[in-house]
């Protein structure tokens, strides 16, 4: 979307959009704790979780620690809903990667539930995820995530979250 | 026979826990409780300072296991199925959250387990948590 009349350069435009998704996941410290990064395609995000070793939850496997694992596909499903959200308002100009800075103009969706598949175990290497956001409404969202390693096709684990969305600005 | 020193040696060196400080309060036959410190850099929501629901699933994961690493019926080697939490509200900045996790019922390949975690506030749980673990030396 482009209201701003004339076509943007392709700069302008990756510019913006990764300062957006910066201010974003920066203003988060689990997520720096963590080890989080998003890459991002156009609209499309991809969580990643590279591999450390205090990650492990089980030493003899080894294997990812299920609360790592949950943690990492939780912070996927809530900047994904929170990336929807804003896309279009920054997209327009409604709202600038420097208020996003500011932190004023970002309201966090709150997790309701979230209930984890654990398929396979974790192994002790990278991880990706990438969610999808079901449905939202002007108050409820459901985010459906997964995650994978060495192969899209065979996701370890997936999580379906119910979320209350942020009320309006002035509410 | 559950080998409690065992099951505190085990649940007490895992990497993720150390890293994130979580710690046994006290277990017995088929429950456990373990606390988790409030950190600055665990927090989900600066405009909020309450922690990320990464540490709380965390917390939840570890001492629904270590309920079923204590069981008589259940064993070291257990790993989660599934993992449902229910944030029941925000966990009040500065405090430390402790949870209590107890099998409701052992099988021969299933533990079932429920878990509830407070702050300071006893009496208004943070979140709750329904989940399924393998049992250990069960036929996969």
């Amino acid at each position: 979307m482009n209201l701003r009349g004339k076509p943007e350069p392709v700069q302008v435009v990756k510019e913006r959009r990764d300062a957006t998704l910066a201010a974003l996941v920066g203003r988060v410290p689990f997520i720096r704790w963590l080890g989080i990064r998003f890459e991002r395609h156009g609209d499309e995000l991809t969580a990643v979780l590279p591999y450390e070793g205090r990650l492990i939850g089980n030493a003899d496997l080894p294997a990812l620690h299920g609360g790592a694992t949950a943690g990492f596909l939780e912070v996927a499903a809530v900047i994904e809903l929170t990336w929807t959200g804003l896309w279009a308002e920054v997209e327009s100009g409604r709202v600038t990667p420097d208020q996003l800075r500011a932190h004023s103009a970002i309201r966090m969706p709150k997790t309701v539930d979230f209930t984890i598949d654990y398929l396979r175990s974790g192994l002790p290497r990278e991880s990706y995820a990438r969610a999808r956001v079901i449905r939202s409404g002007r108050r409820y969202a459901s985010v459906h995530v997964e995650g994978w390693q060495d192969n899209r096709s065979r996701p370890f684990v997936w999580a379906t979250g119910q979320f209350v969305m942020p009320q309006d600005r002035d509410g | 026979m559950v080998d409690f020193a065992q099951a505190r040696q085990v649940m007490g060196n895992l990497p993720y826990c150390r890293a994130l400080g979580i710690e046994i309060v006290d277990l017995g036959p088929g429950w456990a409780e373990l606390v988790i410190p409030y950190r600055d850099d665990l927090i989900g929501d600066p405009a909020t300072g309450v922690l990320h629901g990464g540490a709380v699933s965390a917390l939840m994961d570890s001492t629904c296991g270590t309920a079923v690493i204590c069981h008589p019926d259940g064993g070291v080697g257990t790993a989660t199925l599934d993992l449902r939490i229910d944030y029941l509200r925000g966990a009040t900045p500065g405090q430390a959250l402790r949870a209590r996790a107890e099998c409701i019922r052992v099988t021969r390949t299933i533990a079932f387990v429920r878990g509830t975690a407070h702050d300071d506030d006893t009496g208004s749980p943070v979140a709750t948590a329904t989940a399924a673990f393998t049992v250990p030396g069960a036929a996969a």
